[in-house]
């Protein structure tokens, strides 16, 4: 069964004076509708990249795009990278909608809040000017903004961040759109509002049946909410499994490198965090074979030097648990049991 | 808002208060004495104290500036008796030189400025911001370029010789407009092609050093806002890029180029002295030039050095009331 979007290969490159930037190599990934996919992955790893690219947002002319990423209508599949940019443009805000990490900056300063929510729901709906209002207040009623008849007339400004957030989900979600792509939405929040918003979109999830494309780098908001997880690193997808395959059985060393930096409630204060040695690869000069070779403590475990001549498939190895190594799992899981 | 806008106008008529005060203070430092200069040949002292105290100056530099202020409301009567000269309110003073009050002079004059700063202000406005807005969009492309060029010509070209350009070919070679008329007052509003004829090359003079700069800046401040995040959203919202740029960009890009306009305009209202000479208009730029380097006027000085600062915080003051409609966000702090 094809799921709501399904993008495949999807690759991104920036020509630069310094050579082409590979921010995103066959990436692929597909979420379906009341689905919560979690993209993680470091700065520059590619993740916002790939999914500016299936909302139509990147500069045409700065841009290469290869690939397709189909969003499945009910009137037909529509390849959102073949598309015109006129026929995208008509689908965003109505069937797919983005938020973004700053919702200060990310809503304009000069108009009020009913207003740039109202705007986009005239976009694709007829009414009044009041009955636009009257949507903003209802949306922003949804998303539990207190007062929202009154608070409907204020500028940004005037709003807490997670106020401003609040009322950006509001705005992305006033068409009712079949996919919501969250580009690290809580990142710029302090923690207790971070998980009113997760809430926030969860409950909206279940309450429209919305797809969700989670981009973050935090592990701990994404066990919150997500259903599966795609790990990325160096522009390409190197794990994709369920939350509770990356969470305890979790296939590839990058991935396994992310959960040993993140503290456990479990390992005691004696436990030290272990951060993975070594920078993230430059995009222009990826490094032959794994990008994540060079900093990997597994790669003199696989035999003959496959690591540093061949990009390793993203091969199913078990169940629909995705991983992009050349190293045995089985070898995988006895190193970690020696660690632990 | 209200509250803002009162307490803006008080304080810009404090600041007129200093200010004016400031310029009696600063041309009584002057070493020049007008009650000599009206003297005639046959100069004795006691002239000279008698001219003085026809003028006004021999009091204090305060009482000066206190009767030049109740003369500004009630008007004001200058020398007494048979030779007493009453110049109605708004009295600006009485110029020595012309034998005439300085109300009178400026008002005369003030037309000219006013409409050359007016058309120059138009003509900038309207070729900076479209040129500004095109090279943006056309960012890199020949539009750009060409744009560019333009920037480069009117930003280097001092309006003394484009103006003296225009006169030698427009005027004489070409006779678009006759030497004779040149400089001719004409109502725009009866005789609207006349006074075209009198101001399109001045003000095109003029208007071109400031839409070349006009346009530089725009472009930039286009440019900067597309790469907001604000726009990225209005983008994600799939408003289409014609709605964009018209209501988010340009909302957002052009709201500093109100407050420069505003102080640009205003200092042009104190009269432009280059093109009103060249062009031979009798403006406050050309009076002003007269009375300080021939005729020692000064009270014409102090009058049109006075409506020029007046203009400049009138401008910010507009500009001011004008920005808190713009940005909410000067509103409500």
């Amino acid at each position: 069964m094809s799921k709501f979007l399904e993008v495949t290969n999807l690759n991104v490159t920036f020509p630069t004076a310094d050579g082409d930037v590979h921010a995103s190599n066959e990436v692929s990934y597909s979420v379906g509708l009341g689905e919560t996919l979690a993209i993680v992955g470091e700065s520059g790893s590619g993740k916002s990249v790939s999914n500016l690219a299936v909302m139509g947002l990147h500069n045409v002319t700065r841009t290469k795009i290869t690939g397709s990423a189909i969003l499945n209508l009910s009137d037909g599949p529509v390849d959102l990278i073949s598309a015109s940019p006129e026929t995208v443009r008509r689908l965003r805000g109505k069937e797919m909608s983005m938020i973004f990490q700053d919702p200060m900056s990310a809503l304009h300063p000069f108009f009020s809040i009913g207003d740039q929510i109202a705007e986009a729901w005239h976009l694709y709906n007829k009414g009044s000017k009041s009955d636009g209002i009257k949507k903003a207040i209802e949306m922003l009623d949804l998303v539990g903004i207190p007062d929202a008849s009154v608070r409907v007339h204020d500028f940004p400004h005037q709003f807490s961040g997670g106020m401003r957030q609040r009322a950006m989900i509001a705005m992305a979600l006033v068409n009712n759109p079949s996919l919501l792509i969250a580009d690290e939405p809580t990142t710029a929040l302090d923690v207790t509002v971070q998980s009113q918003i997760l809430k926030l979109l969860k409950d909206l999830q279940n309450e429209f049946n919305m797809a969700i494309i989670l981009i973050t780098h935090d592990l701990g908001v994404v066990a919150e909410v997500a259903d599966r997880i795609c790990v990325m690193y160096g522009g390409r997808i190197v794990e994709d499994a369920s939350v509770e395959d990356i969470f305890y059985r979790p296939e590839h060393p990058y991935t396994l490198g992310l959960l040993n930096s993140v503290p456990r409630i479990t390992s005691g204060l004696s436990h030290r965090l272990r951060a993975i040695p070594g920078q993230p690869p430059s995009l222009i000069n990826l490094p032959s074979g794994c990008s994540f070779q060079p900093r990997c403590e597994y790669s003199s475990r696989v035999s003959s030097g496959a690591c540093t001549e061949s990009v390793p498939a993203l091969n199913d190895k078990g169940s629909g648990h995705l991983s992009r190594c050349h190293l045995d799992i089985a070898d995988l899981n006895d190193l970690v049991k020696d660690k632990a | 808002m209200l509250t803002y806008v009162t307490r803006r106008l008080l304080y810009t008529i404090l600041l007129l208060a200093i200010v004016s005060l400031t310029i009696f203070f600063i041309f009584d430092l002057i070493p020049v004495d007008p009650a000599r200069l009206v003297c005639s040949k046959q100069c004795t002292p006691s002239l000279v104290e008698a001219n003085r105290h026809r003028l006004g100056l021999d009091v204090s530099v305060f009482e000066q500036w206190w009767r030049f202020m109740v003369g500004l409301f009630a008007g004001r009567t200058f020398g007494e008796e048979g030779i007493a000269i009453t110049c109605a309110a708004p009295a600006l003073g009485y110029s020595f030189s012309r034998h005439e009050c300085v109300t009178t002079i400026v008002s005369q004059a003030f037309p000219y400025t006013l409409s050359l700063a007016l058309g120059a202000f138009v003509l900038w406005l309207s070729v900076g911001i479209s040129l500004g807005v095109l090279s943006a969009r056309k960012k890199g492309k020949f539009a750009d370029r060409a744009a560019s060029v333009f920037v480069l010509v009117g930003t280097s070209l001092p309006t003394f010789i484009t103006g003296i350009l225009v006169v030698l070919f427009i005027v004489l070679q070409f006779n678009l407009v006759s030497p004779l008329e040149l400089g001719n007052w004409h109502n725009p509003v009866t005789e609207p092609l006349g006074w075209l004829q009198t101001f399109f090359f001045p003000c095109a003079t003029l208007a071109l050093a400031y839409a070349a700069t006009y346009t530089r800046f725009t472009r930039s401040n286009v440019i900067e806002t597309s790469s907001e995040d604000f726009i990225r959203t209005a983008r994600a919202k799939g408003l289409s890029e014609k709605v964009i740029l018209r209501k988010h960009t340009l909302r957002a890009a052009l709201a500093p180029i109100v407050t420069i306009a505003g102080l640009d305009f205003a200092g042009l209202l104190g009269g432009a002295i280059i093109t009103e000479g060249i062009f031979g208009l009798n403006g406050l730029g050309k009076l002003s030039i007269k009375a300080v380097t021939q005729t020692y006027d000064l009270p014409i000085i102090v009058a049109t050095t006075l409506i020029a600062s007046a203009f400049v915080l009138l401008m910010n003051l507009i500009v001011d009331i004008a920005y808190a409609f713009i940005d909410p966000r000067v509103r409500t702090s």
